[in-house]
């Protein structure tokens, strides 16, 4: 079963490798919007996606951040959810069976507050049956390091995403914060150290205020804007991420619709994943999926993978 | 749970502010029990990427009705749609009110939109009850009728006197509670919707007369199945412990005694 485009008499390819994770198609779903899989089950047929990625693990159960957690915004949502979730125990025992029955790829993502904690997470998922791959998400406090989050700091990026390849032969697809200056030299140093892909962009950081009480409208005050409105800038980031390195990039950011997913191949990923959207039309994951291939038939393309990197310059 | 393209079949004024909105949609209606509710997407809402959550009025073969106040900008837009308008619906969500067994006299408290969920709640009861409901003034009480056609007795509270017990609810629950126990008649179980004032009151005595009693609550809502973990309420555990309940998921009914209702603001202050 190589490469989607010798096998389809009906259409063109849909199927991808990322990270050496095989997929039917290069539509997965992004972290933290789809639950652990049974959530939308009885709405989203999920041997459809490409990829199944659920919601951030750390070593522990983590009791994640007080009420209220998300706000809707002009173009999106702030979220403080706070990484609520059952630990990697937790996760295995509760809802891994439940996803081994699907033949879609399962690919964690994973998060910790030190170092060691990301290794051990990595090392727990190694060898487990049922996942296909892990998705670190870099974007986290490092306690240790009086808070700053891995993932802004070129270093403790490095160490972080070394620490996890030492410990997992899985595929390793490296999550990228969007809160830095230049996301290619992270995205060059996440090649560096090891990972197979990279995925961003995670959300952007945002502030709502209630203006009648002045105050903040989330207990944790800060949060993290998604949705619509951080689409183009996600396609930028993908585009400047391109440009530094050669491992295959997963493009997330305010897609909607199949457009908004084929402009973040365009500028250079080899799939995308859909967030928000998902809260709005569960079934936006399908849409999509149905609408790259209505796009490739269009434009008389035979293979998905001709989208990657394909933005004609003027 | 179903994701149903609901066409409107009626749409219009309630009184006291509230809106009717009923829709074809029989299978959701068909699976709707009293207390579920319906995640609904705003038609040409420009921006928003959420659904409002309404609980579920009326389920009667094909129909499934809500009735919903203008609070915000989509509820000020769902106000504009036609008859004939379909709206994307996902439901029914939730787990509903548990119905009563034994003895119990079921004892209804409403609060503002509380009373929708309530009424479907009462129809579908093999016996009848009491209606508690409040508000601020006689315009503010919702459906009564619903419940005195199907033979409840409904008692009226409002802030300003002009219908009912002049105060609170609980002004008018108390002393009925109080000639009950005097007279040594079956135990109530609360029923109750409303704000979280109201929710807190009916779980105090719920708890303090040893009764069954069953609250439902209102969160925000992001996804209404479970997916986000935005909805979430603090809920004690039988070891003495407490966790996170997703209110669209393992609520929005939980059972008086249950809430952990200053959970963390103790740690806020810290
Ligand atoms: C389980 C449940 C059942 C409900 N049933 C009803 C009902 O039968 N009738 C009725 O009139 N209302 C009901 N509500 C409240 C209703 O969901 C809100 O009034 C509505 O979401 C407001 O939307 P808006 O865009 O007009 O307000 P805005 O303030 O503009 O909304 C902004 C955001 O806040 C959310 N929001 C605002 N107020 C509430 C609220 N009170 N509860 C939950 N989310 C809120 C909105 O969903 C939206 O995401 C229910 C809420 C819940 C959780
Ligand atoms: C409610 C919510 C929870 C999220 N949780 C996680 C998480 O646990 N781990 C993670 O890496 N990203 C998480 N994200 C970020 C998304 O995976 C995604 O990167 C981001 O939302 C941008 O995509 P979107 O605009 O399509 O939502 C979360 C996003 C939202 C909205
Ligand atoms: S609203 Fe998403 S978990 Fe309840």
């Amino acid at each position: 079963m190589s490469g989607g485009a010798s096998l389809s008499v009906t259409g063109p390819g849909m199927a991808v490798e990322i990270a050496g994770i095989r997929m039917r198609n290069p539509v997965m779903t992004a972290s933290g919007t789809f639950g652990y899989g049974p959530e939308y089950a009885d709405l989203v047929d999920l041997n459809a996606l490409g990829a199944l990625v659920v919601k951030g693990i750390r070593m522990e159960p983590w009791e994640g951040n007080q009420p209220p957690r998300m706000v809707e915004v002009q173009g999106g949502l702030v979220n403080a959810i706070g990484l609520q979730g059952p630990g990697v125990d937790g996760f295995v025992r509760d809802y891994l069976p439940f996803l081994r029955q699907f033949s879609t790829p399962v690919i964690v993502n994973i998060w910790g507050r030190t170092l060691e904690e990301y290794g051990e997470v990595a090392a727990a998922f190694d060898g487990v049956d049922g996942i296909a791959g892990i998705e670190l998400n870099i974007s986290c406090p490092n306690v240790k390091e009086g808070g700053i989050a891995f993932g802004t700091d070129l270093q403790m990026a490095s160490q972080v995403i070394s620490r996890v390849r030492q410990s997992t032969r899985l595929p390793l697809i490296t999550k990228l914060s969007p809160n830095v200056s230049s996301v290619g030299r992270f995205a060059r140093t996440a090649q560096d150290a090891g990972s197979d892909a990279i995925s961003l962009i995670n959300t952007l950081p945002a502030l709502v205020i209630d203006v009648e009480t002045r105050r903040p409208v989330l207990s944790n005050v800060f949060g993290g804007l998604s949705g619509p409105g951080i689409h183009a800038f996600a396609v930028r980031q993908v585009w400047d991420a391109a440009q530094a390195v050669t491992i295959p990039i997963i493009g997330m950011g305010g897609v909607t619709d199949a457009q908004g997913a084929i402009e973040l191949m365009l500028a250079g990923a080899s799939a995308v994943a859909v967030g928000t959207a998902s809260f709005t039309d569960p079934s936006t994951v399908i849409s999509v999926i149905e609408g790259i291939q209505a796009y490739l038939v269009r434009h008389g393309m035979r293979d998905v993978r001709e989208l990657t990197g394909a933005m004609v310059r003027k | 749970m179903k994701q149903e393209q609901a066409i409107i079949r009626e749409h219009r004024a309630f009184g006291c502010g509230y809106r009717l909105l009923v829709f074809d949609c029989q299978p959701i209606a068909a699976a709707a029990l009293p207390g579920q509710f319906v995640h609904l997407r705003v038609p040409g809402l420009d921006g928003s990427v959420l659904r409002r959550p309404f609980s579920i009025y009326r389920a009667d073969g094909a129909c499934l009705s809500i009735l919903y106040k203008q609070v915000g900008k989509g509820t000020r837009e769902m106000a504009a749609l036609p008859v004939g308008q379909a709206v994307s619906l996902l439901g029914p969500l939730g787990n509903g009110f548990p119905m009563p067994t034994g003895q119990a006299v079921p004892v209804l408290v409403a609060g503002g939109y509380g009373v929708a969920p309530l009424c479907l709640l009462a129809s579908r009861m093999a016996t009848t009850g009491i209606l508690f409901v409040g508000g601020r003034t006689a315009a503010d009480i919702l459906c009564i009728e619903d419940f005195e056609r199907l033979g409840w007795d409904v008692c009226v509270a409002t802030e300003d006197g002009s219908l009912g017990t002049k105060g609170r609810v609980t002004d008018a629950l108390d002393p009925w509670l109080a000639e009950r126990c005097r007279q040594a008649a079956p135990p109530p179980v609360f029923y109750c919707c409303g704000p979280d004032g109201l929710l807190r009151a009916i779980d105090v005595r719920a708890v303090k007369g040893g009764w069954l009693g069953w609250l439902s609550l209102d969160k925000h809502m992001g996804c209404g199945v479970g997916a986000c973990l935005a909805c979430v309420q603090r809920v004690r555990v039988k070891d003495g412990g407490s966790q996170w309940k997703r209110v669209c998921k393992e609520g929005p009914v939980f059972e008086a005694g249950e809430i952990f209702w200053d959970y963390g603001v103790k740690a806020d202050n810290a």
